[in-house]
């Protein structure tokens, strides 16, 4: 239990004293004597290579092994196989793909502006890269403990918006400014939601730092209930919505407007190839880990265990496990629900997301104040459940229908 | 009036029967019915057709029942058929091909040439791997590769060609009966000239 706990940290240590001794070794070897302040600076950087080294490799390995995974469990809810040529049960197909489009030429339209079309995909992906750092991946191990996480995180976050557009409007197409307009619309709108329900849980945890939330989701309430925030009225409701909020963020379906193929060929993607689109790719999906893996820290407990006696597997495996129950919740949201339509989307967003991600508010402030007992349970079911019953009879029930067109020109 | 959201989670309810229910209905072949195509062929249906052959019965040269008698190239009508007749050694045209050749990459598959064919002669297989890598030589298939036996027929369409050895068997019967009778008739008038001719003169 302790070994396998204490693995990805001691693993860390030992590299690090390897550094110590070999650089120690290196001196007296070519007889320089170090200055004071040189050690301490080397194994600072050392440690931060480490950890940007392993966050790479381990969301590249995930974004590789859900590329193939999503398929295979898409295919099973629509009654197929899926890949499953490729290696054993299609888990080489990663490395198909990859080879593919690192084989595919690298298309730059005529008409389009050469530098921000390059600079697109580099946008997109440095900010979304930056990401997991804040994120708490087990005892101890958070890459770095800032303590407004929060904050960077969504800072960040909206940084990839910018990219978005950078790509749709370089391309010198249609499509592509359409999709990008899209995505920038629906990025802004579920940003608020997204951001809102984030601040719920900050708001009832009293910090913005992430290791914070996760430790105030800590403990069990009646000895086996896990005190996590979604466990509480307000906390499934804001959880909810993050979710939501989380899918329209990550472009995934059924909020894959900006990219819809039926509608607008590949959206910002229609003129970007090969290794150009396999790097926007890879934004998605680590983006799509990141803002699952905030998920978990804020309302999942993190990398808490459900019960107490399910402890004695290690932390960082709970926190893995909680977000590969999200990245499957994604596919399984994909294979279910078709898309929305774009006023349908907006409308979602600030009719009723928005509503009720103020209600959760009030309604985790009504828990927090109320004493966190029975009656505070039952206040704050109330203040969510009344506003989600009106909005929900009274929004979404009357059948939009779009007034009779004239057509002016064609008859 | 349903609670609001509903239909979603009845929606994915459905999704994860569907992906549960796969790993466990495969016996059942009620979900993954997709067929592994290189490892698993399909069943074909007995009446499945994909392009004409030529049927012999015992010997593929005597036993080859076109006459080629150009029917069925007449009546093609995307023209995929060329026939040439055979002639004996002294350039007299005989009742067998000498080249009959069917161009599958223009065959439509209309089975035309089955229907009209007088000597049950042509006949519809059911193969369907043809693809080849050369578009001109090799999808056109030369008699020798059409010619496929009797048997081969009765295994892969066995209503179909029971009903035509009926029909050959019938006609068959009918011919011996004819000829049987006209030989009956031509012996019974031979023996009424013998008998004529035999007879005693009366003496006068």
């Amino acid at each position: 239990m302790h070994f396998l706990e204490n693995l990805p940290l001691a693993t860390k240590k030992y590299i690090l004293d390897l550094v110590e001794a070999g650089c120690g070794w290196l001196c007296t070897k070519l007889g320089i004597a170090l200055p004071p302040w040189a050690m301490p600076l080397l194994l600072t950087l050392a440690s931060i290579l480490i950890v940007i080294v392993a966050i790479l490799a381990v969301y590249l390995a995930m974004f590789a092994f859900m590329s193939v995974a999503e398929r295979k469990i898409l295919a099973r809810m629509q009654n197929r196989y899926g890949p499953n040529r490729a290696g054993w049960f299609g888990i080489l197909q990663p490395v198909a793909d990859g080879i593919k489009m690192l084989t595919k030429e690298d298309l730059v339209p005529r008409g389009a502006d050469k530098v921000i079309h390059f600079l697109a995909p580099v946008v997109m992906v440095a900010p979304v890269l930056m990401l997991p750092a804040i994120i708490p991946y087990g005892q101890g191990m958070v890459p770095v403990e800032l303590s407004a996480g929060i904050l960077y995180f969504f800072a960040l976050g909206a940084g990839t918006e910018l990219a978005v557009f950078m790509a749709g409007w370089s391309s010198n197409n249609k499509y592509s400014v359409m999709g990008a307009m899209r995505a920038i619309a629906q990025m802004i709108s579920y940003e608020l939601p997204l951001v809102m329900s984030a601040v719920i849980a900050a708001l009832v945890a009293g910090t913005l730092s992430p290791t914070g939330i996760v430790e105030a989701q800590g403990g069990y309430s009646l000895g086996f209930i896990p005190n996590w925030f979604v466990f509480t009225p307000w906390g499934f409701v804001a959880c909810l919505l993050f979710f939501i909020g989380a899918l329209a963020e990550s472009n995934r379906c059924p909020f894959d407007l900006p990219e819809g193929e039926s509608e607008l060929v590949a959206g910002h993607l229609t003129e970007y190839s090969g290794f150009k689109y396999a790097i926007f790719f890879m934004a998605e999906y680590v983006g799509m880990f990141a803002i699952n893996g905030l998920l978990v820290t804020l309302f999942l407990g993190g990398y808490k265990a459900p019960f107490p006696f399910l402890e004695w597997i290690p932390s960082w495996g709970w926190f893995f496990g909680k977000l590969a129950f999200l990245a499957f919740s994604m596919v399984w949201v994909r294979a279910t629900l078709p898309r929305f339509r774009i006023d349908q989307m907006m409308q979602f967003a600030w009719k009723f997301m928005l509503p009720m991600s103020f209600a959760a508010l009030i309604s985790a402030a009504a828990w927090y104040y109320a004493g966190r007992g029975p009656a505070a349970w039952g206040l704050s079911a109330l203040i969510v459940g009344i506003p989600y019953l009106v909005l929900g009879y009274f929004c979404f029930t009357r059948r939009h229908t779009a007034d009779n067109r004239t057509y002016l020109f064609s008859e | 009036m349903n609670l609001p959201g509903s239909g979603i989670l009845k929606g994915m309810a459905v999704t994860a029967v569907n992906f549960i229910g796969s790993f466990f209905d495969r016996a059942h072949a009620k979900r993954l019915i997709t067929e592994q195509y290189p490892e698993e062929r399909p069943i074909l249906v007995e009446t499945s057709r994909s392009f004409p052959f030529l049927v012999f019965d015992g010997d593929p040269e005597k036993g080859i029942r076109c006459t080629a008698c150009k029917i069925c190239e007449k009546e093609c009508p995307p023209q995929c058929i060329s026939i040439v007749k055979a002639k004996d050694a002294n350039g007299k045209p005989i009742l067998r091909p000498q080249i009959f050749d069917i161009d599958i990459s223009v065959c439509m598959g209309c089975q035309i040439c089955v229907e009209v064919c007088p000597f049950e002669s042509i006949r519809m297989d059911n193969i369907y791997e043809v693809s080849a890598y050369d578009r001109f030589g090799t999808l056109v298939l030369h008699k020798d590769q059409l010619l496929k036996s009797n048997e081969y027929y009765r295994q892969i369409h066995p209503t179909e060609a029971a009903q035509t050895d009926a029909r050959i068997e019938a006609v068959r019967v009918k011919k011996a009966a004819a000829k049987a009778a006209s030989a009956k008739a031509a012996a019974a008038k031979a023996a009424a000239a013998q008998a004529a001719q035999t007879q005693p003169e009366p003496a006068a």
